[in-house]
């Protein structure tokens, strides 16, 4: 059972569509990757997640009924434009949001301390936030986001503002989280990151859902009949019938070379003409990044839509 | 525990902590208690050293024991000494200072010195010129023979207060006095004035704030947009009265601290001479004179406090709390929509006005009805929401209706009802809305979004 849905998700504001019929469902303990261009409506459609906003039709259904307002404390929120109260201590500005999800004083005081140390932000505790930097304070935002141990933590953009250091921190917490049981939607524009984190995708382009599914899965359908070769050495094939050549480097004493099959190709044929170019180290079939396919659905879709 | 006041327990704390609040509501009652004390200091820091003058009358001894003596000074009438004999070596002699008094005095008015080596007190001098002008105008009238002409000065020594009898419709009367509620007509206006206007837009700037720093985001996915509004629209109100009454109890403190090391003895001693002078049964001219001042005093204050005691402070207190909380909460959550609708503070400027108009509008009216409670723009200015609280609380001094102040209360809780609900559906909306300028056009449209 999904741990999350959204049915048929429709939200209008005065001028435009935000949401046009979006559905998404999300399994349980699985990291979620909510994908889409600026405007897209990502960030509305994770309000009415959060009930800051109501659908105009369709439904939200948590645990496999329609969500509550109390479902709120089983919802945690990091959204893209963070802040808090720069005045405030950090401590203390921790202890009122985790209060506001509706821990109790010491409840959160011992679960911050625990999160704190982790994150290794406990000397901040009585530090003003404007003294702070920013992946200082996007750490403590994390740690408010999660203090409540949520089913449901919806990420929106998280690694911005991080050094990497602190990027494989938060992901490896991220990672942790799921492993404990938490279910994770990612909003992000990262797509490296999706690779390495997401199960599944949704892609929304202009308001409607274009791309779904597991990541490994749409990456397969996704390989065209390209292939990434390793040279030892500066070598250049050159194409044949079988196969042409996409793009070649040489770097550090080594040529990577991607090439294109021909859609009528035989393997051996070309990985001969490969051996015969030069001494082969590796040999593999390209999997599109992300990256490409994003680029790529989505360039697609908008191009229909404007001969349409 | 409850969210709201959770909400109103941070926006309560975080400003009372903070080093602005705590310097501004500690430094401000010695202000005030400056202006109330200083005046009293000056004047009980005169100089209360013993003078013992000499007194020299040129040619004649017209003004022989004429001058009494006071508790601070003492006067020695000299015969057979010039003013030369001792205008050098006074001081030697041990005397203050030397009076002289020439045999021009009847006529001309510069004809008395003190000769001294310090600046003699104000006090000093009104004393000896008081008695001389009682003796010579004395002997000028005695120059015209008129028969029991004591008796008949006595007799004109007269003091005149008027008081304002004002007669209800019930044919009863009762003593008031229009100063007094003046007085409270305008300090209740302009309080009200102040307290919207401090206190409603700090509403504003916190309003602002959350919005700029990104924070009410996180907020909101925790609690409604109106806990949010409300809980930070009361905090800020504790605060402003938290504010306020420790600005009059640390001021009421000071000043009677500060009055009881001066001024007791001072009042003490007037109010034991008042018998004394009183009871005489000759009085010097000079003692009579301080007789009747204090009483005129003692019976200004007395009419003073008659008419204040006649004044309905039930119902004043009453008004006032009620316009107060009123008041502040509509203007509040008018100054909590504006800060939502905007990005930063300079843009508040297009909304604020038509906050800011009515308030001014009601201040300019409730001095107004200070001169003329009654007008009919008073009236209207009452009964209107927006206007009431300032307005109405200056009129009520002067006696009210009833049914007005019924009509001007209901339709002001109507009105807050309205006001909250418009305010909580634009603030919902504007709190997530940025980087495009806010029109009104564009704030009619939140108003109208469902749900």
């Amino acid at each position: 059972m999904p741990l999350f849905e959204a049915l048929n998700v429709t939200k209008r504001f005065a001028t435009q569509t935000a949401l046009d019929g979006v559905s998404i469902s999300v399994p349980e303990q699985s990291i979620y990757g909510l994908l889409g261009p600026n405007g897209a409506g990502k960030t509305t459609l994770i309000r009415i997640i959060n009930q800051i906003t109501a659908p105009d039709s369709g439904t939200v259904m948590l645990n496999g009924r329609p969500i509550r307002p109390e479902d709120i404390y089983k919802i945690g929120y990091l959204p893209e434009e963070r802040g808090l109260y720069k005045k405030m201590k950090v401590g203390e500005q921790a202890l009122y949001l985790a209060q506001l999800k509706g821990l109790s004083r010491t409840e959160a005081m011992r679960r911050l301390k625990y999160w704190f140390k982790k994150l290794e932000i406990t000397d901040w505790w009585g530090k003003k936030v404007e003294e702070l930097s920013k992946g200082m304070q996007q750490k403590v935002q994390f740690a408010t986001t999660v203090l409540h141990e949520p089913q449901l933590l919806i990420f929106d953009e998280p690694f911005t503002g991080f050094d990497p250091i602190n990027v494989k921190l938060i992901k490896d917490e991220i990672l942790f989280l799921r492993e404990k049981g938490a279910t994770i939607i990612f909003a992000t524009h990262n797509m490296g990151s999706v690779e390495e984190l997401c199960d599944n995708i949704t892609l929304i382009n202009k308001a409607k859902t274009i791309l779904e599914g597991r990541v490994d899965t749409i990456r397969q359908e996704w390989a065209g009949n390209e292939f990434d070769i390793v040279f030892d050495g500066e070598v250049t094939p050159s194409g044949n019938a079988h196969f042409s050549v996409i793009r070649s480097q040489f770097e550090k004493g080594r040529s990577t070379v991607r090439i294109k099959a021909a859609d009528t190709h035989d393997t051996n044929e070309i990985i001969r003409s490969m051996t015969a170019a030069g001494t082969v180290i590796a040999f593999n079939p390209a999997l599109p990044s992300m990256n490409d396919i994003f680029i790529r659905v989505v360039e697609t879709k908008n191009s229909e839509a404007a001969k349409n | 525990m409850n969210k709201t006041s959770l909400i109103i327990q941070r926006e309560y704390v975080t400003r009372v902590r903070k080093k602005s609040f705590i310097i501004m509501t500690l430094l401000t009652p010695f202000l005030i208690a400056l202006i109330f004390v200083v005046p009293a200091l000056v004047m009980s820091n005169e100089d209360k050293d013993f003078k013992k003058i000499a007194v020299i009358e040129d040619g004649s001894d017209l003004f022989k024991g004429v001058i009494p003596d006071t508790k601070d000074a003492e006067f020695e009438y000299l015969t057979n000494t010039s003013l030369s004999d001792i205008k050098t070596t006074f001081s030697e002699k041990g005397y203050y200072g030397v009076l002289y008094i020439s045999d021009l005095v009847a006529n001309v008015p510069n004809a008395v010195q003190l000769i001294s080596k310090k600046q003699p007190p104000i006090g000093l001098l009104d004393h000896i010129s008081n008695s001389l002008e009682k003796e010579i105008e004395r002997q000028k009238l005695l120059g015209y023979n008129i028969a029991n002409l004591d008796e008949i000065l006595k007799s004109i020594n007269s003091n005149v207060e008027v008081q304002t009898i004002k007669i209800d419709e019930a044919g009863e009367s009762k003593q008031t006095s229009t100063g007094i509620a003046m007085g409270l007509a305008y300090i209740s206006g302009f309080l009200m004035y102040m307290l919207v206007f401090m206190f409603g837009s700090q509403v504003m700037r916190g309003v602002i704030e959350e919005k700029t720093s990104r924070i009410v985001e996180v907020i909101i996915s925790s609690v409604k947009p109106v806990q949010l509004m409300l809980g930070k629209i009361i905090g800020i109100a504790l605060v402003g009265l938290t504010q306020f009454a420790i600005w009059i109890l640390l001021t009421l403190a000071i000043v009677t601290v500060v009055q009881s090391k001066i001024l007791p003895e001072k009042t003490m001693e007037q109010v034991q001479q008042l018998p004394q002078s009183l009871g005489q049964a000759e009085p010097t001219a000079a003692g009579a004179e301080a007789g009747t001042a204090v009483t005129s005093q003692m019976t200004q204050i007395q009419s003073l406090f008659a008419s204040a005691m006649n004044q309905r402070w039930g119902l004043i207190i009453f008004a006032f709390v009620f316009y107060f909380i009123t008041g502040y909460l509509l203007y509040a959550s008018l100054f909590a929509a504006i800060g939502s609708a905007v990005d930063n503070e300079t843009e508040t400027q297009q909304f604020m006005l038509p906050v800011t108009i009515p308030i001014i509008l009601g201040l300019i009216v409730a001095m107004g009805t200070m001169q003329n409670p009654e007008s009919s723009i008073s009236f209207w200015f009452s009964i209107i929401p927006l206007t009431s609280p300032i307005v109405m609380v200056a009129r009520i001094p002067f006696d009210v209706p009833a049914w007005e102040i019924a009509l001007s209360m209901s339709l002001m809780l109507v009105t807050i009802v309205v006001c909250i609900w418009m305010a909580a559906k634009i603030y919902r909306t504007g709190i997530l809305m940025y980087g495009k300028k806010t029109s009104y056009k564009e704030i009619w449209k939140w108003l109208t979004y469902k749900g």
